[in-house]
């Protein structure tokens, strides 16, 4: 199978379950409101290392948001309710709650059981000053700030999302894959209910499970590295491959995650591409497995 | 849906608390006709007042005629819709729960009185006491939202725990001892809004309003939360809220004899 001449591997992404939860930012302008958004999803990568997978969905007209203010949706994922509560809580708090003129909100319906609290652990911020304001069935903390107050909806709704959509663009040289990578992340952002957690939508450090080094978990898939070829048996490139990158997506479904691979990949197919191939362990890390040609099959 | 239309004329207040829909869902019309209300000192049959047809399955009820001196109808109500063509008498709503209580014309004393849920929605004006308490109860309204297109008369929201009430503008002793909750009045707030109230909020738009001394200013600011509820009573379709913008909101915290948490904010 080929896509513009560039050929799709016959291999299967292998994406997992997470629980994830989307946060409704917003502010005076949007510049505020992408600010604070910019932080609270800063250092969200990869649950390997970070507290959960973060990122940014989409920029929200005033029309959309709750208050009529500017807003930047947040998409969040974490291994379970209780640390994606945590994680939540403590970035909405040190990265919103702290920004000029925000308030947070909710961007998931609530079932019972399925919610954490986050204006509910910041609101003892206010000392006592805090306000409670109920709205249906909603209820919003407003705390006191120097600029006026903050406010934040109390209880955030949880789904089970997909983490680990994945798919490789092996380039030529670095330039055309980066380029090609580029298109790609742009392409599946467009995506609704998506994020892609790595810096620009990209990642560079292809991981594979465990280490000769016993402590860490993952290291680097050394059979994607075009300068360990001459020095391995088992190098997965092609000669004339010399750059790979990866785009990772996580979904709030397994649909909005095959539409951003399938939008990613078309976007990629592009000179300079030697071909794209999808990140797997063997059926050892998740059940979700995401076979390329299938998706793109089924267009 | 079931009809409910008024043929008796009198002018003796008519009681029916039995005009609630999740009450008259399973009943059939010979059921419903036979229903008891009270009128004067005589308990008669609803029949003699309403002629009825169709059926309430659908927890549906449609009620024309002149209802203004029918008083209770929608009373604890925990489901369904009653939809009055005309206005309502005293105690329309009050101790409900759930569902919806609409009025196409006025509503008299009472209105949503210790409502703990649901929506009501009167198209004119209400009477005094709207959403508060009754005589002796330590608690109004603790939930659910009222909202009047027209003014209301004393009293609205007094001794209120939760909920929100919105009006077009109304009488003294607005939100008098109110414990938590928001009442939102587009237009004149009478005298003593806010006596001894304890925490909650009164938000006044387009009025400048004679404050109590026991109000202290606090602020101009731009509350989001402000944003929020006029946002959902546009979506609930109250004209008073449309148009709103929020900006340079005064705040003012009181009442500074009990607690002086609350606030009255007011955009001019």
């Amino acid at each position: 199978m080929t896509i513009n001449d560039v050929p799709i591997d016959d291999q299967f992404a292998e994406a997992f379950g997470m629980v994830a939860c989307r946060v409704i930012v917003t502010a005076v302008s949007a510049k505020w409101a992408r600010i604070a958004a910019t932080e609270a999803s800063g250092y969200g990568t990869s649950i390997i290392g970070c507290d959960a997978e973060a990122g940014i969905e989409r920029e929200l007209d005033p029309r959309e948001t709750r208050d009529g203010r500017p807003g930047v949706s947040l998409l969040f994922f974490s291994l379970n309710l209780e640390a994606l509560g945590q994680a939540v809580a403590k970035r909405v708090g040190q990265c919103v709650l702290t920004c000029a003129t925000t308030a947070c909100f909710n961007g998931l319906p609530k079932s019972p059981g399925q919610t954490f609290r986050v204006g509910g652990r910041l609101r003892w911020f206010g000392d006592g000053y805090q306000v409670s304001k109920v709205l249906d069935d909603r209820r919003f903390w407003r705390i006191p700030m120097m600029d006026g107050e903050f406010t934040c909806e109390d209880e955030f709704g949880t789904t089970r999302g997909i983490a680990g959509g994945n798919f490789l663009i092996l380039g030529e040289t670095q330039t055309t894959a980066l380029a090609a990578a580029e298109a790609a992340a742009e392409a599946a952002r467009q995506v609704r209910d998506v994020i892609l957690p790595f810096p620009g939508g990209i990642v560079r450090s292809g991981s594979k499970v465990g280490s000769k080094y016993q402590p860490l978990k993952a290291s680097t898939n050394h059979a994607y590295c075009p300068t360990l070829r001459g020095a391995i048996d088992d190098s997965a490139l092609p000669e004339n491959v010399n750059a790979v990158y990866e785009i990772v997506i996580d979904g709030l479904t397994r649909e909005a995650v095959i539409e951003a691979m399938r939008a990613g990949i078309h976007a990629a197919c592009r000179p300079g591409v030697v071909g794209i191939t999808a990140g797997n362990y063997g059926g050892k890390l998740g059940p979700h497995k995401i076979y390329l040609r299938e998706i793109l099959g089924s267009r | 849906m079931l009809r409910l239309t008024r043929i008796s004329t009198s002018q003796i207040p008519l009681e029916a608390p039995s005009i609630v829909p999740d009450r008259l869902t399973r009943l059939r019309v010979v059921e419903i006709e036979r229903l008891p209300v009270q009128h004067g000192s005589r308990t008669e049959k609803l029949a003699e007042h309403f002629r009825v047809t169709g059926d309430a399955i659908d927890s549906h009820v449609l009620m024309d005629g002149d209802c203004s001196r029918v008083k209770w109808l929608g009373a604890g109500m925990t489901a369904g819709h009653l939809h009055i063509e005309s206005s309502a008498g005293m105690h329309a709503g009050s101790r409900m729960a759930s569902g919806t209580l609409e009025v196409a014309g006025s509503a008299d004393d009472w209105l949503g009185v210790e409502m703990s849920g649901g929506l009501i929605h009167v198209h004119g004006a209400a009477g005094d006491h709207a959403g508060a308490a009754y005589e002796g109860s330590q608690r109004g309204m603790t939930g659910g939202v009222i909202l009047v297109d027209g003014e209301c008369g004393l009293g609205t929201g007094a001794v209120m725990r939760r909920g929100l009430s919105a009006t077009a503008g109304c009488g003294d002793f607005a939100a008098a001892s109110m414990i938590a909750g928001s009442l939102f009045v587009f237009g004149r707030l009478g005298r003593f809004a806010g006596a001894e109230m304890k925490r909650g909020t009164i938000a006044v738009f387009g009025s400048e309003p004679e404050l109590l001394p026991t109000f202290r200013k606090a602020c101009q600011f731009d509350p989001t939360f402000l944003r929020v509820f006029l946002r959902r009573l546009v979506e609930l379709g109250f004209g008073p809220a449309h148009g709103i913008e929020v900006r340079d909101v005064q705040r003012f915290c009181g009442d500074l004899v009990s607690h002086g948490q609350g606030e009255i904010l007011i955009q001019k």
